[in-house]
């Protein structure tokens, strides 16, 4: 009993992380009617949004100690940050303590200017070629984003940790009634999935409750008859690819205390949320929300030991078997609508 | 219309007689030269295989850059470096044997497939004696098995898997890095004195061959200490994501968490347990340990604050204070504005030992270097008096156990020496069971050609 609440929370922040990029998959799929496979390099972009944000907080002047030596035997040179110099030692450190999450606010802009620049640069040109060459082109737009972020912060994964006030864990055995220690539970992670249920809810809000998610969900259903009526639909599905990458982005930026950023963590989470995208349905978002938090509890379910001692290796492949499953039993994913994908 | 002459008939004869046209100096050459690419020049050619590129590609450049510099001081450039404390005096700067030392590197992309294309291509198109470098046990048994084939010695870098010089031990391959066992037994009498003998380990290991060796080692010399193994769980390499594989950590009653990680793993599995508030419990009336056995600068840096007090070993450090060390040190130092990394050292050392082993041996054949090597007894390269034993070609020397350090300074001591486990602790037979047992067998040395 332990294990299985233990291992459904641990499903809910990765499953958290494939909701939000599947979502994003979606809104682009179902906008633009592009198979966006940059979009876990937009994910990856947006973690080190939060490394950049760690850096220039960081930034130092250096300060000559000598009373100490460095490794060569010089008077050692201390780095001062700017911040602590500012706003005094305490306020300062504070800053550079929050730097995750004030990273969100340089990676809104940051990502909304690459999904405009992306769009109109690059993908506006395939709308009307097949599928295999948006797959061809994006993928290769995610190698050239993953390279760049490697040339510039190297290969080994970067730790960017999370608040002070998040650091630990908080034990939920207790409050209902197990053991201490028995189900416990970072606090960041509570904060991620939070945060990651706020973000869904937002962009179901925006285009259930305003007039531009209705012209945009009108032109989901029928483009060329939202254009006849006067509506430059264009500029808005454009708008909604800065959104997409925006959220990409903020999915990215509060997974670095989970995950150390590192240039390839976007591959690993583009194939896994392109799954979940297929298995909720092309074109569905509540399908795509849903199969997200769905396949992270069950991957966490398969990595438990009693599970991988009687099949192992089921933790790597459980998410395939699933999506094979679903598309034998139900073709179009759990809530796919007919017509997607399928003229 | 020209074309039109080309007939079916003609172009096979003319491929024919083109072919055998071209394939007829390497015949010659082939039957003229004792063993694979003899250098006939005035300079010698080496290749450093290393990771440029994937997640060790940080790890790869500072071998590299320690590849580098030993081929300057080799050829008289710099300071000497190593060159002043070795205790073998027969490199003069002049190169070896006269020749002028050349480098091509190589990519292995921390795959086997890879390394070994990268080390072949090196071999046939460079025309190199020697390679050296690597940053994985899976890359360093590839490219041993190739260098073996191909009759070129193979000085292998940071493999730390007891197969490499235990059941995949080669003739024309030697290992100057230290290996999982050593680990163990360097790591068992510390653990002791810190942790007690009424401990329960849980291991996380990394699920290829060195994870294996390590967690079998680390077990053995734990369990010889009183401590009880509790369960022992592979995780993927490369998995990101390790909550689901530390949360019944706790649940088993387990007090230590081993993790038989490296590289990136490392770095997310310790983060992630550190999250998860594993070294704020109290299990079984003790507090709950981490140990990451194998440790290394470049993920102890990404580690950062999470590997505060916790112990692992490492080959060599930057910190020591012999003569050697402190020679490595301050020309890498200058030359890169950073202390070396332990496999920058060993790629270093390993360089120098070839040179030093041609030297010695009169000869670029492969047999003759081996034989150099077999049995070599040197010091002054940081690790104390060091023997490259005949029998497996695996060095052995002292072993340093390692400890996050409380309040780092610099980025660059985030640990700290603990201690300097003497050679004599870490040895043992060549027929040991983790290292094949008595079927392991070098095999024949092969000059190739």
């Amino acid at each position: 009993m332990e294990a299985i609440l233990l291992q459904i929370l641990n499903g809910l922040d990765k499953g958290s992380a494939y909701a939000l990029i599947a979502l994003g998959l979606t809104l682009i799929f179902g906008t633009l009617g592009v198979v966006n496979f940059a979009h876990g390099a937009l994910f990856m972009i947006g973690a080190f949004c939060a490394v950049v944000m760690q850096r220039l907080l960081g930034l130092s002047f250096d300060q000559v100690d000598p009373s100490k030596t460095d490794f060569l035997g010089n008077p050692l040179v201390v780095q001062m940050p700017y911040v602590e110099k500012w706003f005094g030692p305490e306020i300062g450190a504070a800053i550079i303590d929050w730097s995750v999450p004030l990273a969100i606010f340089l990676a809104i802009p940051v990502m909304i200017a690459l999904g405009f620049a992306m769009e109109r640069g690059l993908i506006k040109h395939f709308y009307k070629r097949p599928h295999a060459d948006q797959i061809l082109v994006t993928f290769g737009l995610a190698i050239v984003l993953q390279e760049i972020i490697k040339y510039f912060f190297g290969a080994n994964p970067i730790q960017s940790a999370s608040p002070e006030a998040f650091a630990g864990s908080f034990d939920f055995g207790v409050l209902l009634g197990f053991d201490p220690n028995v189900i416990i539970y970072p606090y960041w992670r509570m904060v991620y999935f939070l945060f990651a249920a706020l973000i869904i809810g937002g962009v179901f809000a925006f285009l259930q409750f305003t007039t531009f998610g209705m012209v945009v969900r009108a032109g989901m259903a029928d483009r060329e008859t939202v254009g006849l009526l006067g509506i430059n639909i264009d500029r808005r599905f454009t708008i909604m690819f800065g959104l997409a990458a925006a959220v990409a982005g903020l999915a990215g930026v509060m997974y670095t205390p989970i995950l150390s950023p590192n240039y390839h963590m976007g591959m690993e989470f583009l194939v896994l949320s392109f799954v979940v995208v297929v298995v909720g349905g092309m074109g569905s978002l509540p399908g795509a929300v849903l199969a997200g938090f769905l396949l992270g509890i069950l991957q966490s379910f398969a990595s438990m030991n009693e599970i991988k001692s009687v099949i192992p290796g089921i933790d790597q492949v459980i998410i395939y078997l699933i999506a094979i499953l679903i598309l034998l039993t139900r073709p179009r994913g759990l809530m796919g609508r007919k017509g997607v994908m399928e003229d | 219309m020209t074309i039109s002459k080309l007939t079916r008939r003609g172009v096979i004869k003319t491929g024919a007689v083109t072919g055998a046209g071209l394939a007829l100096p390497t015949i010659f050459t082939s039957a003229a030269s004792a063993f694979t690419n003899e250098p006939t020049g005035s300079t010698v050619t080496l290749g450093f295989n290393v990771p440029q590129t994937g997640p060790y590609a940080d790890e790869g450049l500072d071998e590299l850059r320690a590849q580098e510099l030993a081929v300057e001081h080799i050829n008289g450039m710099g300071d000497g470096g190593m060159l002043n404390t070795f205790s073998s005096k027969v490199l003069d700067g002049t190169g070896i044997m006269g020749k002028k030392v050349e480098f091509v590197t190589g990519d292995t992309q921390t795959k086997s497939d890879a390394a070994r294309a990268s080390a072949k291509s090196m071999i046939e198109k460079d025309g190199v004696v020697m390679i050296n470098g690597g940053s994985s046990s899976g890359v360093a048994i590839a490219v041993q098995g190739l260098c073996q084939e191909a009759g070129i010695i193979f000085m292998a870098g940071l493999t730390h898997s007891n197969d490499t010089t235990g059941k995949d031990r080669k003739a024309n391959g030697f290992r100057h890095f230290f290996n999982a066992y050593m680990s163990g037994a360097a790591l068992g009498p510390v653990l002791e004195k810190a942790y007690g003998t009424d401990r329960r380990a849980y291991h996380l290991t990394a699920d290829y061959t060195w994870g294996y060796t390590q967690e079998a080692s680390i077990q053995a010399s734990t369990e010889a200490l009183g401590w009880e193994t509790v369960n022992k769980v592979k995780t993927p390499v490369g998995a990101g994501d390790f909550s689901s594989y530390i949360t019944p950590v706790l649940q088993s009653g387990a007090d230590v968490l081993i993790l038989n990680h490296y590289g990136g793993d490392m770095i997310n599995s310790i983060t992630q347990a550190v999250q998860f508030g594993l070294r704020d419990k109290q299990v079984n009336g003790k507090n709950f340990e981490i140990v990451v056995p194998l440790y290394s600068e470049l993920m102890a840096e990404g580690a950062g604050e999470n590997i505060k007090g916790v112990y692992g070993s490492m080959n060599w450090n930057w910190q020591l204070q012999d003569a050697g060390t402190k020679a490595f040190v301050k020309s890498f130092g200058e030359k890169y504005g950073r202390p070396p990394s332990n496999s920058a050292h060993t790629c270093y050392v390993q360089t120098l030992l070839y040179a030093d082993a041609v030297t010695r041996a009169g000869s670029f054949a492969p047999c003759a270097v081996a034989e150099a090597l077999e049995g070599f007894e040197f010091d002054g390269m940081g690790n104390g008096p060091t023997l490259y034993r005949a029998d497996d070609h695996q060095c052995f020397k002292d072993v340093l156990v390692m400890k996050g350090k409380d309040n780092p300074s610099t980025e660059f001591d985030i640990l700290e020496v603990v201690e300097v486990t003497p050679r004599a602790q870490v040895e043992y037979a060549p027929d040991h069971e983790m290292f094949g047992g008595g079927e392991a067998s070098l095999g024949e040395c092969n000059n190739g050609a």
